[in-house]
């Protein structure tokens, strides 16, 4: 589980997050939704720590990422996975060596176990006989699939998603959806996804986190969400919104 | 004084504590080494050749055109390629060059994986993104640009002695007398003292450069662009400085 508390976060003299609380579940995923700006990566960075807040703790599992030093930071993103919105593959290296990266680094198998774990993951995520092609030369779809497959090489126990299903079209979003879904179930990680795909919220979302102009509008379960729209105005001009896009 | 120059030259020096914090595995770091070394050593061959062969070739027939007179013995020619090879022509054209083809793709290539989220990537897998990315590049470059500089004087010593033989301005034995009548390897050694110092700064500020640009497609030219401009600025300042120091 993830704890987020009084969380702070400005650039310059700009006040991006104010005083958010939340907390993300286990075996769950967690959808962070608000409008373009509302400050929703800016929240998914701040939780892995690419971001520093100004005020406010995190804690992974009762762990402070905050006031840690370096060392025991890198301990803690191990078991991080992060799926990016444009997916960061490495454009260097082709997909078997992209999967690879994070073992080669983190792990001590032998090149054949690290092989037979890349094709574990690609397996996972059926992009089976991939392994030698180049980021370039593959669809945005397959691109997300890979930087999935990617984010669960190491035994990961918490994933960042951020905008997973942003660019690709309905179909390949769903595909996208279910792979994290099944994957959040399968190996019973703390998942946040930053969406703003309504969609997204209604098929797979299990704990919602609405948030308005940098502070939390709303928050609470998926069933609680669908009342939730009928009374709370901000969330029921955002769905609105969604709905006529 | 210009407080933008305070502002980069600390976040520069931070940049390259950086690098030295969290070693990476080391066999990691050797296979990017040796990547990086082929990339800038071999990779820059060509054109290092090229223009040196030609820049000692034109210095020969510049100074012929010159020089040349009954009171002045043509060796003189040899002499003059040979030093102005080892002292300036060679390190410092030779890194102007790198700075504008090293440079620039260094700046370009992180710069790309910058706004293209990969670098955040390495960091959220806890991986030192300065160490993994710039420091093998710095490196490298501190390595095979001292070796160009040599690989660039010999070549431009022999542009200029062929450049004399083809166009019959002096013969072998002119120019072979000439160039070895003033030889110090001290000559040598300060050159290569400055090709050092000129890699270290091509690589790092270019590597800087990349590593902090903001923006898309545009700003990656930027920085590019800046890479190249700032870095040629310095080695130029270094010239200087180390003549100063050294001579």
């Amino acid at each position: 589980m993830i704890e987020v508390k009084k969380l702070n976060k400005s650039f310059a003299d700009k006040h991006v997050l104010f005083d958010i609380n939340s907390e993300f579940l286990s075996g769950k995923n967690n959808i962070i939704i608000g409008a373009s700006g509302c400050g929703k990566s800016v929240l998914l960075k701040c939780l892995v720590g690419l971001l520093k807040p100004e005020q406010g703790e995190i804690f992974f599992d009762k762990r402070s990422i905050l006031e840690i030093n370096e060392v025991e930071l890198r301990e803690i993103r191990k078991e991080m996975g992060m799926l990016f919105q444009g997916t960061a593959l490495f454009d260097s290296l082709n997909v078997e060596e992209n999967i690879e990266f994070p073992l080669r680094f983190f792990s001590n198998m032998s090149p054949a176990e690290r092989k037979d774990r890349v094709n574990f993951c690609l397996e996972r995520v059926n992009m089976v006989g991939v392994n030698k092609k180049y980021p370039s030369e593959i669809s945005g779809g397959m691109k997300k699939r890979v930087g999935i497959a990617r984010a669960i090489a190491l035994d990961i126990k918490y994933l960042f998603c951020d905008e997973p299903n942003s660019g690709l079209d309905p179909i390949t979003s769903r595909l996208i959806d279910e792979l994290i879904n099944e994957i959040t179930i399968e190996y019973q990680i703390t998942n946040v996804i930053a969406s703003h795909d309504m969609k997204t919220v209604f098929d797979i979302g299990d704990h919602i986190l609405f948030l308005h102009k940098g502070a939390v509008g709303w928050e609470g379960s998926k069933a609680d969400f669908r009342h939730a729209i009928k009374e709370v105005k901000e969330l029921k001009e955002f769905i609105d919104a969604s709905y006529f896009e | 004084m210009n407080l933008t120059f305070f502002y980069h030259f600390g976040r520069y020096l931070i940049f390259l504590k950086s690098m030295l914090t969290r070693p990476e595995k080391m066999n990691i770091f050797f296979q990017r080494l040796f990547e990086e070394m082929y990339k800038i050593g071999i990779g820059s061959l060509p054109i290092i050749a090229i223009t040196s062969l030609f820049i000692g070739a034109v210095t020969t027939v510049q100074t012929a055109y010159q020089l040349v007179s009954g009171l002045i013995a043509k060796s003189v020619i040899g002499t003059i390629v040979s030093d102005s090879t080892m002292l300036e022509l060679g390190p410092t054209i030779s890194c102007l060059v790198l700075s504008g083809k090293v440079g620039a793709h260094i700046a370009s290539e992180i710069g790309n994986m910058r706004i293209s989220e990969q670098i955040d990537a390495l960091e959220v897998m806890g991986i030192n993104a300065t160490g993994y990315l710039a420091l093998p590049k710095i490196i490298a470059g501190m390595l095979m640009i001292p070796l160009l500089n040599i690989i660039a004087i010999t070549l431009s010593i022999y542009g200029g002695y062929m450049a004399g033989e083809l166009s019959g301005i002096l013969t072998h034995d002119e120019f072979i007398l000439g160039a070895r009548s003033t030889f110090k390897g001290f000559t040598v050694f300060f050159s290569c003292v400055k090709a050092f110092t000129f890699a270290f700064i091509i690589t790092s500020v270019s590597s800087y450069q990349g590593y902090f640009t903001k923006g898309g497609a545009l700003e990656v030219g930027e920085s590019s662009t800046k890479a190249v401009v700032y870095s040629s600025v310095l080695v130029l300042l270094f010239d200087y400085i180390l003549a100063e120091l050294m001579l």
